[in-house]
């Protein structure tokens, strides 16, 4: 015992050291990589965002700097705090405050004292900062617009959230992040992958040097420019034209599948989501809730399409041979139907209708009587439903249409098994649900929905998914946007209803929006709406809208408008639609009395009447 | 026997080789502890390093001057080096320089010495000859006494130049005493006590009183044959029950405030979450830090001179006390746990060799120098991991300090000069 008790008390010791050792190095390790290492600062600098242009090579979007004056608290001297306040353009409670919060995060490593110092500014604070001690200047880049149109379209950068931050660790905490349009949607493009610097830092935070030599330390990698689909002056037009309004344009190149103007209405200057005020721009935008100029109503608005949607229940029923161009019908200005001999009021003046004069004057029964006979030829109303609904849906409407835009909306185009769960105990047909024949009732779309549908007309079957990337840095895109789309109705279908469309302008609904020179198909609609006030349901003045493409043959502009609560299709989308179109293949515009009487109508008489409290008259 | 063979000089190679082995890793662990990121020259002599390249030069002089001494001078002459240590003990109270709180130092012209770095080395000299007279009967009480004295003397002077931790070393030489004789019970109730006071200041004194009651209780009525006598037991529990309310006592009332800090985070007395991090901040800083650092090493370390919380001189004291902690982030559980494994191989060597030896003074000198180098090992490693309550002394070989390497330099060649020399004892 004498001899081994030290011994044994020695080997003891090692041992529990060596167990120790292994909980604390293996089992209970800390995760060591570079990345989580706190005696290792990362320093990230960052790349040149890349630059917007336009499908004509105008420059929309590019870099400024911006300047912010950085603090570190603990090494500020005495100072003459009148002189400094009056430098900087701040109060004293300012001052303070701000040093304050400098102090709270820590008093050893810069903080933001005072964010987006102008140019001017800076060039004459950088002289004088240098005499008050722990002060300094911090340079970043903000975007600068060179534009004031297309808001909803370029979208904007800000600072990344928590969300951003869980989802790609690419981010850190303060870094910008495109938050909409395709500031959002080409991101990766666009921001290029910021360089990292390694710097070993001492208990004081303090650097001492970089990391093994910098061996880990990458470059920062710059942007690529994107060139987008906007046509910039036609966008500028039709925002113009939509002032005073709130709605959408869409307007696509048929023949590519290109977005050519995306107008929201109303917008608001890019260039107010930057810079000093910024917040609080942000904040008034966002608190709109009438106008909602933050909401993309030519991408997320989704209403009820009205009698546009008469050409894809022509489409149907022929393809599905349950009419003819020879059919004639009679209209009585109304359409009776089923055993309680229901009403659905026709406007097109009554007459004898066959297809060209149902569509140019959009004419109600002949279109009941079309989707009728769609849905009857089958013995199961809900089968019947469904081919009919999968013709629609050939069109790219009822969901999404995978494009290159940060928002989008499904819409709506219901099919057998939906009535199926509605009416779950009861036979339902073709007249249930009749309301769909005009475009209403369970249907919905959105702008660009019903843009890229009247490219499929006009492609007489096809379509290319829409698309707002040109190219990027020179190269080409991806190609599932050069990728035809079929829809399921043959070809030879299309040409008798785009007769009926160019009837629409030469002796239907509108008439009186001729452009002279081109050749233009279009369609009108008018879909009601309601709201709810206080509970009880409300009927506003009708949405004005309107589709249509140019030329007739080989057609260069699919476009669709909606204006909300502006009355019937052709009173302001139809005037619009015409506006741009002339605006696009000409270049120029002819109809001036008619672009006057857009730009004059301002339609915030019909937004406030909701919010009026007081009974108010619609479709004036 | 070869008599000519046997003087020749039979150093035992192997000890040299691990102390070698050991000091130069220590250096190279002081080199990347004490300098910054921008390290140039192994030679800079303002720096940590530099010195103790210095301190390991004159180390290997001592060294070669200790083995070409007669091995009888140390025996003959242990008294005379004792009573030399404890004058320059006595003379710091009038001469030394305090340093750290500690009144350790004597400054000579700019190069500081620390006695009782050598007075662990000559108390052991002097106790091993003491024991070893032929006049001395260890199994006396008045022997014992006597023997006490000696490592009490010095310890006392050196408690009362507040530097407790050195004092705790002195305490090693009673494995020498056992070793050499005194009754087991001492060591039981040795052991005993320090269990007590360790489970009172972790449980308090009436937890641990009410415990030892239940089991004498429980031995009194089923074990025991003659149930009536309980005088005996009544005697144990009177002053098991005195002595943990004493070392309560003690703990609240004599003991100095961060005494009190180091005990309590050893014994993780602190339960709320939200306080153990405010100590993390405060009391517990060194240990936090320390700790990390060695996560950090995981199974390889990050290599010499990379350990980024060393380099960043996160671990306060690191080229110092915590230098086991640069050990371990650079090198990792391998390197540190070969490290350990030297340091076990030393000691047991060391206990082995001492062993061999038929001079009573030898091996008791030899038992010495194992213990002293033992309690080294154990607390401070122990404190580094977080195992031993925080007191201050060095890690052997590692720990920049020239007093502390040439102290330990000199306690391991006298007795390897002892030890070469032992085929020559008769």
């Amino acid at each position: 015992m004498r001899k081994y008790l030290l011994l044994l008390l020695v080997v003891l010791t090692g041992m529990s050291f060596v167990g120790r050792l292994f909980y604390l190095q293996i089992l209970d390790s800390d995760d060591n990589n570079l990345d989580n290492d706190n005696a290792i600062r990362k320093v990230f600098q960052y790349p040149k965002r890349g630059y917007i242009y336009d499908r004509n090579n105008t420059l929309l979007v590019a870099n400024q700097p911006t300047y912010d004056i950085m603090v570190v608290p603990q090494e500020v001297e005495p100072l003459d705090t009148l002189l400094f306040c009056n430098l900087l353009k701040i109060d004293k409670p300012a001052f303070l405050k701000s040093l304050n919060r400098a102090k709270v995060y820590s008093p050893r490593l810069p903080s933001l004292f005072l964010s987006h110092v102008s140019k001017k500014d800076y060039a004459f604070l950088s002289e004088k900062l240098r005499n008050f001690k722990g002060f300094f200047i911090r340079k970043r880049s903000v975007r600068d617009y060179q534009t004031d149109i297309g808001a909803n379209v370029l979208g904007y950068i800000a600072e990344v959230n928590p969300d951003n931050l869980s989802k790609d660790d690419y981010y850190k905490f303060g870094d910008l992040i495109g938050k909409l349009g395709v500031e959002k949607s080409y991101e990766k493009q666009l921001r290029g992958i910021k360089g990292v610097k390694y710097i070993q830092k001492d208990i004081y935070n303090r650097d001492i040097g970089p990391y093994k030599e910098g061996q880990f330390d990458t470059l920062p990698v710059p942007g690529k420019d994107i060139q987008i689909t906007i046509d910039a002056e036609l966008q500028a037009y039709g925002e113009q034209l939509m002032q005073n309004k709130m709605g959408g344009i869409v307007a696509i190149d048929p023949t590519t599948g290109e977005l050519l103007s995306l107008v929201s209405a109303p917008s608001y200057n890019p260039g107010l989501l930057v810079g000093r005020d910024r917040s609080k721009n942000y904040t008034s935008l966002y608190q709109d809730s009438i106008h909602r100029p933050l909401f993309d109503k030519s991408l997320i608005r989704m209403h009820e399409p009205g009698s546009p949607f008469k050409t894809l229940v022509a489409l149907t029923a022929l393809q599905e041979d349950v009419i003819s161009t020879k059919d004639v019908i009679y209209c009585n200005e109304k359409y009776v139907y089923g055993k309680r001999n229901r009403v659905m009021k026709c406007h097109c003046g009554g007459g004898y209708r066959n297809l060209y004069s149902a569509i140019a004057t959009s004419c109600n029964s002949y279109f009941a009587m079309a989707f009728r006979n769609t849905i009857d030829q089958y013995d199961d109303a809900s089968n019947g439903m469904d081919i009919w609904s999968n013709h629609i849906q050939s069109f790219g409407l009822g969901n999404f249409l995978g494009n290159d835009l940060s928002v989008g909306k499904k819409g709506s185009i219901p099919d057998g098994a939906y009535y199926d769960s509605w009416y779950p105990d009861f036979r339902w047909g073709a007249t249930t649900v009749l309301s769909n024949a005009i475009g209403q009732g369970e249907i919905l779309v959105t702008p660009i929905q019903l843009a890229n549908m009247t490219a499929a007309i006009a492609n007489r079957g096809y379509y290319y998914t829409p698309h707002i990337i040109k190219s990027i840095d020179g190269e080409s895109i991806d190609d599932k946007f050069k990728l035809k789309k079929q829809t399921t109705i043959n070809p030879m279908h299309f040409d008798p209803v785009i007769e009926g469309m160019h009837q629409v302008y030469t002796k239907g609904t509108a008439n009186f929006l001729r452009v002279p020179g081109i050749e233009i198909c279009g369609k009108t609609g008018t879909a009601e709406n309601f709201t709810k006030i206080n509970g009880v349901k409300t009927p506003l003045t009708d949405h004005s809208i309107f589709v249509a493409f140019a030329p007739k043959d080989n057609p260069k502009i699919a476009i669709s408008v909606l204006v909300e609560n502006g009355y019937y299709g052709a009173r302001w989308a139809g005037r619009i639609a015409s506006l741009m179109i002339e605006k696009y293949l000409k270049g120029e515009v002819t109809l001036k009395a008619m672009e006057q009487l857009v730009l004059n109508k301002s339609l915030e008489e019909e937004y406030l009447k909701p919010y009026s409290g007081k009974p108010f008259k619609i479709n004036q | 026997m070869n008599l000519n063979r046997a003087q020749s000089f039979q150093l035992d190679w192997l000890l040299v080789l691990v102390y070698f082995a050991l000091v130069i890793f220590g250096y190279f662990n002081i080199v990347s502890a004490s300098s910054g990121i921008e390290f140039t020259s192994y030679f800079d002599l303002s720096k940590p390093y530099g010195k103790q390249l210095i301190f390991i030069g004159i180390s290997v002089i001592v060294i070669i001057f200790i083995l070409a001494i007669d091995a009888k001078f140390y025996e003959r002459f242990a008294s005379l080096i004792y009573l030399f240590v404890l004058l320059a003990l006595l003379g710091l109270f009038v001469l030394g320089k305090k340093v750290n709180g500690a009144l350790s130092w004597y400054d000579i012209g700019g190069v500081t010495l620390q006695p009782s770095e050598f007075a662990k080395c000559a108390t052991a000299l002097a106790l091993a000859k003491y024991i070893s007279d032929l006049q001395t009967n260890i199994k006396s009480i008045g022997d014992q006494l006597r023997s006490s004295a000696i490592i009490l003397v010095p310890a006392l002077l050196i408690v009362l130049q507040n530097d407790a931790g050195s004092t705790l070393v002195f305490l090693a030489l009673i494995f020498v005493l056992y070793r050499e004789g005194i009754p087991q019970n001492y060591i039981f109730i040795g052991f005993f006590g320090i269990i007590l006071a360790i489970a009172t200041l972790k449980f308090s004194w009436p937890w641990v009183s009410g415990a030892i009651g239940g089991v004498l209780l429980m031995y009194q009525l089923f074990f025991k044959r003659k149930k009536k006598k309980f005088g005996l037991p009544l005697l144990v529990l009177i002053i098991t029950v005195g002595l943990s309310f004493g070392v309560e006592w003690s703990y609240d009332h004599i003991l100095q405030k961060h005494h009190q800090d180091r005990i309590g985070l050893w014994l993780r007395l602190e339960t709320d979450p939200a306080k153990v991090q405010a100590m993390k901040r405060s009391i517990s800083y060194n240990l936090t830090q320390s700790e990390k650092a060695i996560r950090s090493g995981g199974f390889t370390g990050k290599g010499f001179n990379e350990g980024t919380r060393t380099k960043g001189h996160f671990v306060p004291e690191q080229h110092t006390d915590y230098i086991f902690s640069t050990v371990a982030e650079e090198w990792g559980f391998l390197g540190s746990s070969v490290v350990i494994l030297l340091f076990l191989f030393l000691i047991c060597r060391i206990i082995f060799l001492a062993e061999q030896h038929r001079s009573q003074f030898c091996r008791a000198y030899g038992y010495g120098v194992a213990a002293i180098l033992f309690v080294h090992f154990l607390v401070n490693i122990g404190m580094v991991m977080g195992l031993v309550p925080t007191v201050g002394i060095p890690l052997p070989f590692f720990s920049y300090g020239g007093s502390g390497l040439l102290g330990f330099t000199v306690l391991i060649f006298i007795f390897l000069k002892l030890d070469a020399n032992r085929l020559n004892v008769w």
